[in-house]
């Protein structure tokens, strides 16, 4: 828990930071538009580590997203009269069956996962194009209750956060607090040992590139609905962010090792840094270089803390046995 | 009891004896089938696509990204990568647009490139292999890194002053009709080929990709190969960004936008393992033919790039699907 307060501690003097010079930034409507502007980040980074968590990664992630956010987009268009939540639900299934598509291939076939999905990119991205016949849906192709969901509000706070609350809680519980949660810890940390235990690889990718596939399905609704907009480039080049998240928030690369706060506070780290550039009139053509920059910097300090941190599994259990 | 004359009681080959099915099996033979199936596909379906002048003409569009995936591709054979490729192009083509706007001829550009490409792949070298650093982080940091300098530096600018002499390397022909990046790409393919396969530096790279402890173990100076291949990949993307900008005559910061990608892609379809120690550079070049004149062929007729890339991620996958596919059916056949 330890570099989680550090990295709570870093995101605040940011923003205390970025108060001193712009005081704008910092009342509760400026902060609470940068949580809905993050909200995206967070889901996706959750979703993200689990797959890393297992040795993985998904990199179709985005394409995933912006293909599902068109797939709703025409829904939508083709049928307004839909309910809003049939349209959710459908959004989450077809990116769950995106991601159980790239699971089928990496878990069936056993083919790596960054080149199954460094294909499915591809293919999803370039599938957005031929579905839409390369026209872009606006917001006029929307109906006022498909674009009226990211909008609503609940105790002054944004669905969008709401969800990504929800979604955030949900993998705490899952993570932590289900046997099938701490397998993938346990496929991560050491899959040879993990087998013996009978926790199967095949099948825990099974369950990480779908749910990764349906948190890109729901976020690729909420994308399209909040920004009023669908074509092939939405979100592009986006799993790279989502990947630094993970990777500003601890989460290594090699598996294992990744905590819900820890990707969470990542994900803020880089909507804070998004949100606050303009704001201190810094030229916003920096975010790039400042966000590669920390990536390299988290990944440093990531490699200091593993070495000790890999060895203290049980800390408890080490309490206990020196104590007799 | 005689010492002498006992006939040894294992014959060791030097190497396992050639067999016609090996051979059949070989992933450079489903490339060179891939191959023959695009060529005999683009010409029945296009008028246009086997002719020599047009043929070699399509080599513009991927002798560049040619170059920069035999760099990858060695990364990946000692189990690194190197994401940072297209960005490292964006840097050094910030480089060169500005010391051509201080007026340096296309040779002293040449130097710039590979000195900034260079340095580049030393940061890289160095955050792996000295700091213990995974290279697929590592790279998509300095990715973000080179490239946000080159759009801090460019903003929504860009560099066109260049030497003519520069955009004569990169639109111009050496011989008959062939481009100097393609020619150029040719002789680095010849040279990385005969270094990775038979040079003892090149058995000591599969060594390292095959199992980097024991190749330690047994004396291979696995850091400093690695860094010197992130140095090679940062030299060859230099050399890429220096005839990509002579070909298009301008810096944009979104150039070469998304080459890592494809050189991985290039790569791993040309067999090179992505566990490493595996692979061979006639792969990679087959793998380049055959997208390079998939997307020519394509093109031709009038599909857009973006459906092309549908195409191509297609035929990543079902290249690596199909004969673990078959193998299977073979197995339960049995």
């Amino acid at each position: 828990m330890r570099r989680e307060i550090w990295l709570a501690a870093i995101v605040l003097a940011l923003v205390v930071g970025v108060g001193l010079r712009a005081p704008a930034f910092v009342t509760p409507s400026s902060l609470l538009g940068v949580l809905s502007d993050t909200s995206f980040l967070f889901m996706l980074a959750l979703a993200e580590m689990a797959v890393l968590l297992t040795r993985g990664i998904d990199l179709s992630i985005a394409a995933n997203l912006a293909l599902t956010g068109m797939v709703a987009a025409l829904v939508n268009r083709a049928a307004p009269g839909v309910p809003i939540a049939v349209v959710l639900g459908l959004a989450v299934g077809f990116g769950a069956g995106l991601g159980a598509f790239n699971a089928a291939l990496i878990a069936g076939l056993g083919i790596p996962p960054i080149v199954v999905t460094l294909g499915t990119l591809a293919i999803y991205r370039g599938l957005i194009f031929v579905i839409a016949h390369g026209a872009w849906l606006t917001s006029k192709d929307m109906s006022p209750a498909f674009l009226a969901v990211p909008k609503a509000e609940f105790l002054g706070l944004s669905s969008l956060v709401w969800i990504a609350a929800g979604v955030s809680l949900a993998f705490w519980v899952y993570l932590n607090h289900t046997s099938a949660g701490r397998a993938l810890y346990a496929v991560g940390g050491n899959p040879v040992a993990a087998r013996y235990c009978g926790v199967d690889l095949a099948r825990q990718q099974g369950v990480v590139y779908t749910l990764s596939g349906a948190v890109a399905g729901l976020c690729g609704y909420l994308w399209v609905s909040r920004y009023g907009i669908a074509y092939s480039d939405i979100a592009i080049g986006y799993e790279l962010t989502v990947v630094a998240a993970c990777v500003i928030g601890g989460v290594s690369i090699a598996g294992g090792v990744g905590t819900v706060p820890g990707a969470l506070l990542g994900a803020l780290f880089l909507g804070i840094v998004v949100n606050a550039l303009p704001v201190i009139d810094v030229s916003p053509f920096w975010q790039m270089a400042i966000s590669g920059a920390v990536i390299l910097a988290a990944v440093i300090v990531n490699s200091r803390s593993e070495k000790s941190a890999g060895k203290l599994i049980l800390p408890e259990a080490r309490r206990a046995a020196g104590s007799v | 009891m005689s010492e002498a004359a006992a006939p040894p009681r294992y014959a060791v080959a030097d190497r396992a004896p050639r067999r016609w099915s090996e051979a059949a099996l070989r992933w450079e033979t489903i490339l060179v089938v891939l191959l023959a199936l695009t060529v005999a596909g683009n010409t029945a379906l296009s008028p246009y696509f086997l002719d020599l002048g047009n043929l070699l003409d399509a080599t513009f569009n991927f002798s560049e990204k040619a170059m920069i995936a035999l760099g990858v591709a060695l990364l990946i054979v000692v189990r690194d990568i190197d994401l940072s490729v297209a960005a490292i192009v964006a840097l050094v083509s910030l480089a060169m647009g500005l010391t051509a706007e201080a007026g340096a001829g296309a040779w002293a550009l040449l130097a710039v490139a590979l000195g900034v490409g260079g340095a580049c792949g030393a940061v890289n070298g160095a955050l792996t292999t000295a700091l213990g650093l995974p290279a697929i982080v590592v790279t998509i940091g300095t990715m973000s890194l080179f490239r946000g300098v080159a759009q801090v530096a460019l903003g929504d600018q860009a560099l066109t002053k260049y030497p003519d002499a520069l955009l004569a390397v990169g639109q111009g022909y050496v011989g008959y009709n062939v481009p100097w990046s393609f020619a150029t790409f040719l002789v680095l393919a010849l040279v990385i080929g005969f270094g990775l396969h038979m040079t003892t530096l090149g058995r000591r790279i599969f060594a390292i990709g095959a199992n980097p402890v024991a190749a330690r173990f047994s004396g291979v100076p696995v850091a400093r190969i690695r860094f010197g291949l992130f140095v090679l990949s940062g030299l060859l993307s230099g050399l890429a960004a220096w005839f990509l900008t002579g070909r298009i005559g301008s810096t944009r910061p979104n150039i070469a936008m998304g080459w890592e990608l494809e050189a991985v892609t290039v790569a791993i379809l040309g067999g090179i393992s992505i566990a490493g120690g595996a692979g061979t550079i006639a792969g990679v070049v087959l793998a380049v033919f055959v997208l390079g004149l998939t997307t020519f062929g394509l093109s031709l007729m009038n599909v857009p790039g973006i459906v092309i890339n549908v195409l191509l991620g297609g035929l990543l996958i079902v290249a690596l699907a199909a004969p673990i596919l078959a193998r299977r059916w073979l197995e339960r056949r049995r």
